[in-house]
């Protein structure tokens, strides 16, 4: 308990350090002058003298230092209140939401599918440690990790989009919710990720086969089948499932390319377009949720732990 | 015992690696020139290419030494080869005989296209720019920027680390918390506000780069050094009057570079993704000149038509072995290591 409350605060402390941060960068000229660009187009611009540009960012409410800003908007985030998108030109909440249940959907997809994919694999390479199937199983996720997500984007799109024509280029969903599409960017998430979860699986299960209790077991004549299901995998699956957890954390960072090479509307493609706009609040808004997703994580991590092994437990 | 007269017993890979001063002046040798070269934008062609010549030598003996070294793991091997045959197009590049690859010479030829007097081995893209010339002149970037952030982040993280694990107290409270501050941000949302802040370029992504790794570097950095303090040549150190900063860096340093190996060769991956990928967002290098990520970006509209899908196999093939390499090197490494 006091663990959490311990991780709570510095969530706090670490979610107004991050805030003031970026009301201190999107307070710049040159994103001002982005925004004005972006509106009122190139002509526009140099067409204003100095005193119609204050008079613009008067409207804009620009012209109030950042500080004043951060206390208002902080006033409204508590209030419900995330803002104004300055590109999209509505209110940030319903944005963010849809974007973050696109995210959702593919995330959900991606553990569904990884999470098992992995734990089967890791448990049969760390099983019998060194063994051909642990050998071919190692490389295998040495490779899939290697190879990054934009390259396992494109090749999988030449293959089942270009190629073979099974599935759809592009994931924008223009009209309405396809599973279909889905399929690349779910496809490329999870043969991306799943290679480091077998092999943190593996290293958990590999160190748990060495163990007294598990040679005791097999001396005692129990079928394998017996040893590895009852006696090995209850040990050996705590590791994994911090790793699983904080995967959360990194899925926030990886969407973020596949989704801009699959046009898909989610998480990652409204924070990369709306930096590249300097549309402040719409950054604020993801970046909050982004530290909140990765805290908590690491908080869920820490406890299950705790949970889970009962030598930290007690101890 | 026999053994151990006639041969004296072998040291550690790791620090046999680390021990030779020669492998150091190799290295420097072939990233000095090569980072010169690149980062100052010399057009390919002037007497500049020159300054490469010494490079060339230097990574075969490298490749040389190290296959010696680590021959008894194959995976490191193999990534050491992969690392070394692009290390090697890296310099060799200006001698090879190629297009120039930013010269539009004739679009949309497929691979093993002749066109009049041209072949094209990889064919050309939308502007009819050579993609084998591009590709290997590509190496080049992606291996310099990769290579000169990872060591700037190590720079950083280690002196932070050092700071933080030897004086602990104050220095580690607020030096803890900075960092943790910076790994709490998802890493793909700190590079977009960082690169987003200062503008795209190969030196911003230096920055972006350091303030994204140097965290974790530091946090290993503390571990080790939290553990090494309570050594007994640490306190033999301070009883003779060792200022902290020489205990720090001369002292505790050297003993901690086993670990940061391996670590080192698994974050020149992660940077090589991070700096391909941020090009292909937008936010890293800029054109005209060759860059994979680049490739990817420019083709990634026109190149949806599985005859000219080899625009985008191509490069992400390349960057996807270059980053193999790393890993696999680490992997060989690690295991290496463990073994001793």
């Amino acid at each position: 308990m006091k663990l959490i409350g311990r991780r709570l605060i510095q969530m706090i402390l670490i979610l107004i350090v991050a805030s003031i941060i970026l009301f201190i960068i999107f307070d710049s000229d040159t994103f001002k002058m982005r925004i004005a660009l972006a509106e009122l187009g190139n002509f526009g611009v140099s067409a204003m003298d100095p005193d119609d540009y204050k008079a613009w960012l008067v409207k804009k409410g620009l012209d109030i230092p950042f500080y004043q800003r951060f206390a208002l908007w902080v006033g409204n985030v508590l209030q419900g209140d995330l803002g104004w998108s300055f590109e999209k030109n509505t209110a940030v909440g319903p944005l963010l939401w849809a974007a973050l249940k696109n995210t959702g959907i593919l995330a959900f997809w991606v553990f569904a599918l990884m999470v098992p994919l992995s734990l089967i694999l890791g448990v049969l390479a760390g099983m019998r440690e060194g063994s051909r199937l642990d050998r071919s199983i190692s490389f295998i996720s040495v490779f899939t990790t290697s190879i990054p997500e934009i390259a396992t984007a494109i090749i999988l799109t030449v293959i089942f989009a270009l190629g073979l024509k099974w599935l759809p280029t592009k994931s924008a969903m223009i009209s309405g919710f396809d599973g279909w599409q889905l399929m690349l960017p779910v496809m490329t998430l999870v043969l991306y990720d799943f290679g480091y979860v077998a092999r943190m699986t593996r290293a958990s299960m590999a160190e748990v086969m060495t163990s007294q209790y598990i040679r005791t077991a097999v001396l005692k004549g129990l079928p394998y089948r017996r040893v590895i299901l009852r006696h090995a995998l209850r040990n050996a699956l705590i590791a994994p499932f911090t790793v699983i957890v904080l995967q959360l954390n990194w899925l926030l960072s990886g969407v973020v390319v596949v989704e801009v090479f699959f046009e898909y509307k989610g998480f990652g493609k409204l924070l990369l377009e709306a930096a590249l706009f300097g549309d402040i609040y719409v950054v604020q808004a993801c970046t909050l949720v982004a530290v909140i997703v990765a805290v908590t994580s690491q908080i869920i991590s820490d406890i299950g732990y705790t949970f889970l092994n009962p030598r930290i437990r007690f101890a | 015992m026999a053994d151990i007269t006639i041969e004296p017993a072998a040291p550690s890979i790791l620090a046999q690696l680390t021990r030779t001063r020669i492998i150091a002046l190799l290295m420097a040798l072939v990233w000095l020139p090569l980072s010169a070269y690149v980062i100052s934008g010399v057009t390919p062609g002037g007497s500049a290419d020159y300054m490469l010549l010494p490079s060339i030598p230097a990574v075969i003996l490298l490749y040389l030494i190290a296959f010696r070294a680590w021959r008894e793991s194959w995976v490191a091997v193999l990534g050491l080869s992969l690392v070394c045959f692009w290390l090697l197009v890296a310099v060799s590049v200006p001698f090879l005989p190629l297009f120039d690859p930013n010269k539009p010479i004739a679009p949309f030829q497929i691979p093993f296209a002749t066109k009049g007097e041209n072949f094209y081995l990889l064919g050309t893209d939308y502007k009819g720019r050579d993609i084998l010339s591009r590709t290997l002149w590509g190496c080049q970037r992606v291996i310099v920027w990769g290579v000169t952030a990872t060591l700037v982040a190590y720079m950083v993280g280690m002196l932070f680390g050092l700071l933080a694990g030897y004086l602990s107290g104050w220095w580690d409270e607020i030096i803890s918390f900075l960092g943790n501050v910076l790994l709490s941000f998802p890493v793909m949302v700190l590079f977009i506000v960082i690169l987003n802040y200062l503008g795209p370029s190969g030196f911003n992504i230096i920055v972006a780069v350091t303030f994204a790794s140097a965290p974790a570097i530091m946090r290993i950095v503390r571990g080790l050094a939290l553990d090494i303090k309570t050594r007994d040549y640490v306190f033999a150190a301070q009883t003779r009057g060792e200022s902290p900063l020489w205990i720090m860096f001369v002292e505790l340093l050297p003993n901690v570079r086993g670990p940061i190996i391996v670590d080192a060769c698994l974050r020149l991956g992660y940077t090589t993704v991070a700096i391909t990928t941020l090009t292909f967002l937008g936010l890293g290098l800029q054109p005209p000149d060759p860059d994979w990520g680049l490739m990817i970006r420019e083709s990634a509209k026109t190149a949806m038509l599985f005859k000219f899908s080899y625009m985008l196999i191509v490069p992400a093939l390349s960057v996807s072995s270059l980053i193999l390499g790393f890993n696999l090197m680490a992997d060989g490494l690690r295991e290496m290591s463990l073994r001793d």
